[in-house]
């Protein structure tokens, strides 16, 4: 499981195997009731077998040879579309068999009161606290409520690097089947067993609760309806066949019932029919080979008609953290003052915008990094209250006492003032300048006077912009959400190419923007991994929750990201249209392939009818204008055909049609060039290519 | 074709367009209640209307609603038509004294009215009397005509509409068009046709002598009133047996270009009606030009078979059959119309037309009558097939299909595949049936693939309620009488009910604002592919049926032989 992100070959040779076998399990009639199309394939397959087993019977039926081909090539037409659902579904139970490894049996510590007990973790219910050290596998998804551990959760992930779980805050879910591999904690289990997060993963990639999803329930009553259409004309054929058989005193031979089914075989739409819930299964493997989860079919679906995307600034939009850029002295200051004060300041502060400033200090006045032991000061760690931190140097070796502080604008600045202090307008102008800009200005002190500026600054992703860009002529709208004050927002939004933004943004906020969006139409997709996002989780059309968020989060979403990669949104969308795509495409296909079908059969049917002398060929010839060989040749290279291009677009239905951001209007362009105008063309070639090697080896 | 034919197609197309904004915004404003300019004479006249029949025209229907009012009055409707056939013969304003009808027939022709189809088994003259003509089948032209229109506001309004539930109100959508649209716009063409000559009075038949010597009856009767709503209504049930080839009921070039007008004159409005009321008249002129281009298309094709040498006779342009007094374009154009249009009028009889173009003329009707189409009913038969070609092609673009900003689902797939499917079973299972029994084959005039022509044109005519008639069958027996008569009403309400019920389900979805992403529906590319879905489903349904029919009568024909 540990290479899950690397794709799967499509053809791999134990899925293959397994598939042959299923192909074969899947003619049971019972399970062909699903699909009714390849289920009038079946049964057609059913009457020409019985046919031919009374011919051979009495010894009659002149057509043995024909007779037993179309049947054989109906026979395949449904192994072949069983055998596209199998190796699709294949694909999936691979998957879910090495899941399975991570679940063997597993023993739980569970802790009843203050003593532990060994038991099973079959056992373990809804609430249940279990204690988990280093080396434990963890029994059940649960929740810390004790405790910090690294935990190794590459048997769901396949990300091998250990990952913190520790208890309150936004990292406290675990999944079961995790490993812990360091220090102790203690879990209070959330699922029922058979029902946890590893179960559902199983059920959900080896299809085992797959159920149509509603884009899918539409396109089969479609495709019945075609059937039944079809089944309409082939049945009625008969009587018009016979019609024309008495007015023109001419037997038809060839419209017997095995090629009347052919016929029909043919011109219903088996090409999607056969390879419609493979179409399915693999868009949700397309999903998990990107490491992401959906909890149904329905989700993937949704995500490609998404055209809201409500991204978080922090990770997705930029890179995680703030950076200082510039040091902006104030007014008789010298630049290495500030940039000296401004590093002594950040020395201690651990917080990747506090090593930047260290960093930024180094780059450009060469300051080295010194030790705040050595230095004798005392560190004053930020919070919330001052909105400040810094350091106080006391008055040693001759030295006066120093004290820096560095923080929020306003808050310095009140700072200063209460102490006598006095804000110069230079610096008010530079701190302005720096918020307008999408930067965030932190102001350095030094005992009563104002040093300066530092200047943070969000740094936007490398493509960013023209990955948005693309997203707009898709027709996608990317809303970016930040906690930051609007005048910030506004710059980033700016800079990033987004089309619209939510500054100072809280959960609720969150939540009533998609409600807004929605109730104009629109459908809504975003990440959280919080568990004040699960409401707006679980409003989105498509909510995909972090793996490393916390539970509430993980339930509320239809979709967990077991990266944690707030930008696989985009990747979520693009498979969800995928896939439509590819449903889309192989229906026009199949629909345009019956033109060619009728040209080949209808002559064959018909060729005889109201010739000027019995035995020469009649008016209705001219419609072979493939100018196929025999009437036999060509019903069977139809019937061929028909069952040879489910085979050949197998790959095509697992992979997907290649999918790029274009408009609406330039993709249909494109899909109807390839799929109609080629569905069209495609089988004259291949049904004369076929009739010619028929011919040549005196198939028929 | 001379130049002056040439121009007179010009002319016919170009008013038509220019007509379509002019009438459709005019309509437009009656679906939404708006006033007009006939408001201050007829809006005194509708409040009374709804006052003595205790309609509450402010509330409004879902669309079970909708349709349980709509299929309670049409049946209605029947009875009344049926009755009145049965009692004309005691009934007044039956100068000529003619009896009842017979069963089967009034059941046939009560249905052929209510249904708007005016399929004709019977020749009106000798058939039925003034009281039944007027009483029963002239209202009937009126309802059935505004029943389409209805349903099609009904349907409108579903997809324009967002998150509601009501789609209308049924009496109020049958009045308004009525008196409004359909009364008015007659009034207007009767005059005119009176102007041309066209008979309106009550007197019994004239005794004429001809010049050969023979005494001929010269029918009479109030035909211009009834002749303005059979075309403007697309209902096309001729007062006279020989439609409108009879001097009486069209005697001039003007009447028939005029006639001819009026046939797509309310169906062509329409699409601007609908782009109006969804807040795109884009979106219905590209359904215009689809519809348009279907049409010329067509007609073109079939004016070609026309003027190229027949081989049987040697000689190009045969006028056998033809309309003598306007020339084979006229004919051939009227013909075109008609069956675009489901309008069963004929000036000239299809049997008549080369193979190639009277099959044309039957693929017009077994599109499903969606080339312009009946009064309200070509339009909503095409924006089935809209539904189906987005749901087919729009998923292409990698989103769940959506019209005007609506998704197509699985309840409106199925919807729209019954109301495809009914109208098209009827017409195969009934020729099946009568191409190989002694009652259908019959009533034919012709053997071999012509007859078969005879017996496919019929039940086409009858299940897409177009209600003209190949000329040749016997339809008057009780096997026709009863098998085209249960296909009309199939036809009817197979696909009324479907749509009303799409109506009722897209009414209540939310509407997707458009954006780069969305499927385009109102450019050239999807009047293309809408076109191209409609000729490949109704060619692939009917493709087997026509080849043993027209095609290979042409192909025969190419060959020199003909049935």
């Amino acid at each position: 499981m540990s290479n899950q992100s690397s794709a799967r070959p499509l053809f791999e040779a134990s899925i293959l195997r397994r598939a042959l076998l299923d192909a074969l399990r899947k003619l049971n009639p019972l399970q062909q009731l699903k699909n009714p199309v390849m289920f009038v394939v079946e049964v057609g397959a059913i009457m020409t077998s019985a046919i031919l087993i009374r011919d051979v019977l009495s010894g009659g039926g002149t057509e043995f040879s024909f007779n037993l081909q179309i049947t054989l090539w109906l026979w395949f037409t449904v192994l072949f579309a069983n055998f596209a659902e199998a190796m699709a579904e294949g694909r999936g139970k691979a998957q879910a068999d090495s899941l399975r490894k991570a679940r063997k049996e597993m023993s739980a510590r569970k802790r009843i009161g203050d003593r532990e007990e060994r038991i099973a973790a079959s056992h373990l219910r809804l609430g249940d606290l279990v204690v988990c050290e280093a080396g434990d596998q963890i029994p059940g998804d649960g929740e810390v409520v004790e405790g910090i551990a690294s935990v190794d959760e590459s048997a769901i992930t396949g990300e091998s690097a250990p990952v913190i779980r520790e208890s309150g805050g936004d990292r406290s879910a675990v999944t079961g089947g995790t490993r812990v591999l360091s220090d102790r904690i203690v879990v209070k289990i959330t699922s029922e067993p058979g029902s946890t997060f590893l179960d559902r993963m199983i059920a959900l990639v080896e299809g085992a609760k797959r159920q149509k999803t509603p884009n899918e329930i539409a396109l089969t009553i479609l495709l019945s309806g075609l059937t039944i259409v079809f089944l309409l004309a082939v049945v009625t054929l008969r009587a018009f066949t016979a019609y024309g058989e008495v007015e023109s005193g001419i037997a038809q031979t060839t419209a017997t019932l095995p090629v009347l089914i052919a016929l029909l075989v043919c011109l219903i739409p088996t090409t999607i029919g056969g390879l419609l819930s493979a179409i399915g299964i693999s868009g949700m493997d397309r999903m998990i080979q990107r490491n992401v989860l959906a909890t149904s079919g329905r989700a993937v679906e949704a995500a490609g008609d998404i055209d809201v995307l409500l991204l978080d600034k922090t990770g997705t939009i930029t890179l995680g953290n703030r950076m200082a850029t510039t040091f902006h002295p104030a007014p008789n200051i010298a630049p290495d003052r500030l940039a000296d004060a401004a590093q002594l300041s950040s020395l201690a502060d651990e917080t990747p915008e506090g090593r930047s400033v260290v960093v930024l200090a180094k780059e450009k006045f060469g300051l080295r990094g010194r030790e705040i032991a050595d230095l004798k000061a005392e560190f004053i760690p930020f919070t919330a209250q001052t909105r400040m931190s810094g350091v106080d140097f006391h008055a040693h070796d001759g030295q006066a006492p120093r004290s820096i502080r560095k923080g929020a604008a306003d808050a310095v600045k009140q700072y200063i003032i209460a102490g006598g202090g006095r804000v110069p307008n230079e610096v008010n102008a530079i701190v302005d300048g720096i918020a307008r800009n999408g930067g965030t200005p932190l102001v350095v002190s030094e005992n009563a006077d104002i040093l300066g500026v530092i200047e943070l600054k969000d740094i936007v992703k490398g493509g960013i912009k023209e990955r948005f860009s693309q997203l707009r002529s898709m027709g996608i709208r990317t809303i970016m959400i930040t906690g930051d004050n609007p005048l910030t927002a506004a710059a980033i939004a700016a800079e990033a190419g987004v089309d619209d933004f939510m500054a100072q943004a809280t959960p609720e906020d969150k939540l009533r923007r998609i409600r807004k969006e929605q109730d104009d139409g629109h459908l809504v997709a975003m990440t959280g991994d919080g568990t004040n996002d699960a409401p707006a989780l679980a409003q989105a059309d498509v909510g995909v929750a972090m793996n490393t968020g916390t539970q509430a989060a993980r339930e509320a979403g239809n979709m967990v990201d077991l990266d944690s990669d707030p930008t696989k949104l985009i990747e979520v969308v693009e498979i969800g249209k995928q896939l439509l795509m590819t449903r889309g495409a192989l229906t026009t296909f199949s629909i345009a392939n019956d033109v060619a079908k009728y040209f080949a059969i209808l002559p064959a049917l018909f060729g005889a009818l109201y010739a000027a002398n019995t035995g020469e060929a009649g008016p209705l010839a001219a419609l072979n204008i493939m100018a196929l060989h025999s009437p036999q040749s060509a019903i069977l290279s139809a019937t061929i055909f028909n069952a040879l291009i489910i085979i050949a677009l197998i790959p095509l239905a697992l992979r997907g049609v290649n999918y790029r951001p274009m408009a609406a209007a330039q993709v249909l362009q494109r899909n109807l060039l390839i799929y109609g105008v080629g569905g069209l063309i495609i089988p004259f070639v291949g049904i004369k290519v076929i009739d010619m090697i028929i011919a040549a080896i005196g198939l028929a | 074709m001379t130049p002056l034919e040439l121009l007179q197609l010009v002319a016919y197309f170009g008013l038509l367009i220019v007509l379509t904004p002019l009438l459709g915004g005019f309509m437009a404003r009656i679906f939404a209640g708006k006033r007009t300019f006939l408001s201050p004479v007829l809006r005194p006249v509708e409040v009374i209307t709804y006052r003595l029949t205790g309609v509450k025209a402010d509330e409004e229907q879902d669309w079970r609603g909708y349709a349980v009012a709509l299929v309670v009055f049409n049946v209605l409707g029947f009875f009344v038509v049926f009755g009145l056939q049965l009692a004309q013969g005691v009934l007044p304003l039956n100068p000529a004294g003619l009896p009842t009808v017979e069963a089967t027939l009034a059941f046939n022709t009560a249905t052929s009215f209510m249904t708007n189809t005016n399929w004709q088994s019977y020749a009106g003259e000798t058939t039925l009397s003034y009281a039944t003509q007027m009483l029963g089948l002239a209202v009937q032209n009126f309802v059935s005509a505004a029943t389409g229109i209805a349903v099609v506001s009904a349907l409108i309004r579903g997809l324009a509409r967002r998150t509601a539930h009501t789609i209308g109100n049924f009496w109020v959508d049958l009045v308004r068009s009525t008196m409004y649209i359909l009364l008015p716009l007659s009034l207007i063409l009767a005059l005119v046709l009176v102007s041309q000559g066209v008979m309106q009075n009550f007197s019994a038949p004239v005794e004429a002598t001809t010049l050969t010597g023979v005494t001929q009856a010269l029918p009479q009767g109030p035909a211009a009133s009834q002749i303005a709503i059979k075309q403007l209504g697309t209902n096309g049930g001729g007062f006279f047996n020989v439609n409108s080839a009879h001097p009486f009921e069209n005697p001039t070039p003007l009447s028939n270009f005029l006639q001819m007008l009026a046939i797509l004159l309310i169906p062509a409005a329409l699409t601007n009606t609908y782009g109006r009321m969804i807040g795109s008249q884009r979106q219905g002129w590209v359904i215009f030009a689809a519809m348009l281009i279907m049409l010329i298309t067509g007609l073109s094709l079939m004016l070609v078979s026309e003027y190229s040498s027949n081989p049987v006779f040697g000689v190009a342009g045969v006028l056998e059959g033809k309309e003598v007094r306007f020339g084979i374009t006229n004919s051939i154009l009227w013909g075109a119309a008609t069956t675009a249009a489901s309008n069963g009028s004929v000036n000239a009889m299809q049997s008549s037309f080369t193979p190639l173009a009277g099959g044309i003329a039957m693929l017009n009707i077994l599109l499903g009558e969606i080339i312009f189409g009946g009064v309200g009913a070509g339009l909503y038969g095409m924006l089935i097939f809209v539904i189906m070609t987005v749901f087919i092609a729009g998923l292409m673009v990698g989103r769940t299909p959506e019209y005007l900003g609506k998704k197509i689902e699985a309840r409106e797939i199925q919807m729209a595949i019954l109301a495809i499917l009914l109208p098209s079973a009827a017409v195969l299972l009934m020729t099946a049936l009568a191409s190989v029994t002694e009652a259908g084959l019959s009533s034919r005039a012709n053997v071999g693939p012509h007859g078969f022509s005879e017996i496919l044109y019929a039940f086409a005519s009858a299940s897409n309620n177009n209600g003209s008639a190949f000329a040749g069958l016997n339809a008057n027996t009780p096997f026709y009488n009863l098998l085209l008569g249960i296909a009309m009403w199939v036809g009817r309400f197979g696909v009324i009910i479907p749509v009303l019920a799409i109506a009722g389900s897209m009414v209540v979805k939310k509407t997707a604002p458009p954006s780069p992403g969305t499927f385009p529906t109102d450019g050239a590319v999807f009047a293309g592919l809408l076109i191209a879905i409609i000729l490949i489903v109704g060619a692939l349904t009917f493709f087997p049926a026509l080849t043993l029919g027209p095609i290979v009568e042409h192909l025969l024909m190419a060959a020199g032989r003909s049935f």
